[in-house]
């Protein structure tokens, strides 16, 4: 067989630079794959609130008793400290994932623990606020709406520090955090979108009364 | 001639499984091989395909007199119900999910899937979805009878006061569903994204990747919508909120909108992966490059653009502000135009090309002249005064029946047989193969076509009798719709005699250009001896340019006539 090959040396010599390039980036990238994958899955997650927020704003603007009777508002002081407690502790696993890099496992898993801490007294928080309502989930469409806003994130936030209970039981593995953690990556990244999710849903049901 | 030799290199591995069907028993098990997943995605999904192909034709039996006679109008219900969700959710989804996943990293020169394991749950969630979604039959009550796109407040109606009733199993089959397109969808996009083979740049990218990675797209955007208005409803269902219940002021239109922002798109997460098919099937039978294949790819991500802002054209009738209308009735026939690039690509890939009129050349021509057909009638339905008009009746069904069987199951069957040397290394027999194919356009003509003139003429959709007036389409309709189920049979008779004892013909029959055929067929574990450095696009058809630098690979040959000619 004669084998042609259209310009062997300079393609081949371009080609193998590619590869080295390449493979290098496919075959020991895979926690790059993970990430990026986590990055879309969140992206794709993200919808379920919006459309959420886009039910919630068509069903406030449009219905006409929007509150139930012997509801005029939202109370928004307990809600707000419970916003800072949230949305500062994204900067406190943020520090955390920081010790981690420096490999310094006890500082991340100290500042972990803050931030469990903190999510859990953002739930314990919203967990008083619920039975301090005077409506339930079937008290027309606001009450439908504000359980399901915030029912549907406090699932997030549990979820959010059960993978951090996951990640802390992990540190105490041996060398399990050596080369490369994209799980502790991927629960930060979660906890943050947990937070922007709150702030824009906080925004919606709490400011815009 | 100086053409290269065509003939991947016979590379003997210590591979743990040799090639099918000899190890038939690991496609029961839990595989993380892209290509076996593939094919347990393909044949699962089949099966799925005759059981709501049997309740087509229960329904066509019931139509074929304009009496409610054969079955109950509770049960009919039932039928059709579970006929749309069993087409949409266990068969035209998860088998275009089962090629992408056996070509995608076979095309773009990757071992496997970016997450295999992910990709192997994906797929063993279809069979959970498919008790779920069957189950229903035997709860008191019986199956959802509130269509494929359960609108509230039908589907709010809870006759049995039982919490498990078809309605809810319908909806966690759905859940199911979504959960197993979602993994699919993040694994399929990393993949592309991120796996391309050295020197693979998008241009050099095929077609059907593209369709694909746009259809995965739509997934990943859309899908959760669907999910979020599927909670409501679950939730006013189960513990009587009162999202989408009129009676409690909530607001059933709202549910349409989550449904069609999903729904709508849906369509071309499964039309997609069909044109994209279409795309590589017609190069290699016609012996030309793809016509304007930049263009075609870019079309399909144009689709996935335009298809987000579409959805209020399945709602028309339902009390849309005029503005709206007018708005997604413009957007709506935008998509045309990505759709008609494709059409037009096709046609010039095709002409002046030196034709083989194989079985699959033959569903991919099939296909797409039945596109044709179907997009003509849907530029009708995105119009406004003609969708009012014809709203509910059976010219959408007519319409949207044109694009899944006429256009997407001709494809899925086109690339079935396209790629089935390359899945089992033999080849299917000719002669059954055209049987197929004129059974199957024959019956989708049958079938489909006498449904636009009884839609036009006002016959309802969804109905369990008629008027005698409509009588003389519907049984040319219900013949058309036994014929397509005949037509299975010599598939499955093909698919299963060609498998076990069908010419075994080389790695590369079609002496096809791409990746995919310059591993052995079937392909071996993690498909690559060496990852193939690509060094040039894709088609090149009468170009003899090397695909890949660093291993011996096509340069291309006449097409051999013995191929078309087989004895069968």
């Amino acid at each position: 067989m004669t084998a042609e090959r259209a310009n062997p040396s300079g393609e081949l010599r371009n080609a193998q630079e590619v590869e080295v390039n390449v493979r290098h980036h496919q075959e020991h990238d895979a926690a790059g794959n993970s990430k990026f994958g986590f990055i879309a899955f969140l992206l794709s997650e993200s919808v379920i609130f919006l459309s959420f927020f886009a039910g919630y704003i068509v069903y406030k603007t449009t219905t006409p008793d929007w509150y139930p009777s012997g509801v005029t508002g939202l109370e928004t002081r307990e809600p707000f400290i419970n916003t800072l407690v949230l949305v500062s502790s994204s900067f406190v696993i943020y520090v955390a994932e920081r010790y981690l890099h420096d490999k310094k496992l006890w500082g991340f898993r100290l500042f972990l623990l803050v931030t469990m801490a903190m999510g859990s007294y953002f739930l314990f928080g919203q967990a008083m606020e619920w039975r301090s309502l005077p409506f339930g989930y079937q008290s027309g469409l606001f009450g439908g709406t504000f359980f399901l806003l915030t029912g549907f994130h406090g699932l997030h936030v549990l979820t959010g520090i059960l993978l951090q209970t996951l990640m802390l039981g992990r540190s105490f593995m041996p060398g399990n955090y050596d080369n490369g953690f994209f799980g502790v990556e991927a629960t930060s990244l979660f906890w943050h979108f947990v937070d922007v999710i709150w702030i824009v849903l906080y925004t919606l049901i709490y400011v815009w009364q | 001639m100086t053409n290269i030799s065509i003939e991947a290199p016979e590379t003997v591995r210590g591979q743990p499984y040799p090639g099918a069907p000899d190890n038939w028993r690991r496609f029961f098990t839990f595989s993380t091989d892209h290509k076996v997943i593939g094919i347990q995605y393909i044949v699962t999904s089949f099966f799925f395909f005759l059981i709501g192909g049997t309740f087509s034709m229960i329904m066509r039996g019931e139509l074929i007199t304009p009496d409610a006679d054969l079955v109950d109008r509770t049960v009919y219900n039932a039928l059709f119900t579970m006929h749309g969700s069993v087409m949409l959710f266990l068969w035209t989804f998860p088998v275009l999910v089962g090629l992408g996943n056996y070509l995608v990293p076979l095309m773009i020169g990757a071992r496997d899937m970016a997450f295999p394991r992910l990709n192997a749950v994906s797929f063993w969630m279809i069979p959970v979805v498919g008790v779920l979604m069957l189950s229903s039959f035997l709860v008191p009550g019986g199956p959802s009878q509130s269509g494929w796109w359960a609108y509230p407040p039908v589907s709010l109606q809870n006759p049995t006061g039982n919490l498990i009733n078809g309605q809810v199993l319908w909806i966690l089959a759905v859940a199911v569903s979504g959960v197993s397109s979602i993994m699919g969808g993040v694994n399929f996009v990393t993949t592309i994204f991120r796996m391309r083979a050295p020197g693979m740049t998008w241009f050099r990218t095929p077609a059907f990747v593209w369709s694909v990675l746009a259809a995965q797209l739509i997934q990943l955007y859309g899908l959760p919508a669907l999910t979020g208005g599927a909670v409501m409803l679950l939730l006013d269902i189960t513990i009587g909120t009162s999202f989408f219940a009129p009676e409690r002021g909530g607001n059933p239109v709202l549910y349409q909108h989550f449904f069609w922002f999903y729904s709508h798109p849906a369509v071309y997460v499964m039309v997609l992966p069909a044109f994209g098919i279409f795309s590589e099937v017609l190069p290699v039978h016609a012996r030309k490059p793809l016509f304007g294949y930049r263009v075609i790819a870019a079309s399909s991500i144009l689709i996935t653009v335009v298809s987000g802002s579409v959805w209020v054209h399945h709602m028309f009738a339902s009390a849309t502000p005029s503005w709206m209308r007018i708005l997604f009735m413009v957007t709506s026939m935008l998509v045309a135009i990505p759709s008609g690039i494709k059409v037009f690509g096709w046609v010039a890939t095709i002409w002046g090309g030196k034709i083989r009129f194989t079985t699959p050349m033959l569903f991919a021509l099939g296909g797409i002249s039945n596109w044709l057909f179907a997009g003509i009638t849907g530029i009708f339905l995105a119009s406004v005064p003609i969708d009012i008009h014809v709203n509910n009746t059976y010219f959408v069904v007519g319409h949207f029946h044109y694009v899944l069987y006429g256009a997407i199951v001709m494809g899925i069957y086109a690339a079935i047989y396209h790629w089935f040397p390359k899945m089992t290394g033999r080849m299917y027999y000719e002669g059954l193969g055209k049987l197929h194919f004129a059974l199957t356009y024959l019956g989708t003509a049958l079938t489909f076509l006498p449904m636009h003139p009884a839609g036009l003429m006002g016959l309802p959709r969804r109905v369990a009798s008629y008027d005698l007036e409509f009588a003389y389409w519907n049984v040319i309709a219900s013949i058309g719709g036994f014929l397509l189920g005949l037509s299975t049979l010599p598939f499955i008779l093909n698919m299963v005699s060609s498998w076990i004892r069908g010419e075994k013909v080389g790695n590369n029959p079609w002496r096809a250009y791409g990746l995919e055929w310059l591993t052995s067929s079937p392909p071996t574990v993690e498909n690559f001896e060496e990852l193939p450095i690509v060094v040039s696009g894709p088609y090149g058809y009468g170009r003899s340019r090397p695909l890949v630098g660093n291993i011996p690979n096509p340069g291309l040959t006449e097409f051999p006539e013995s191929l078309t000619q087989q004895k069968s």
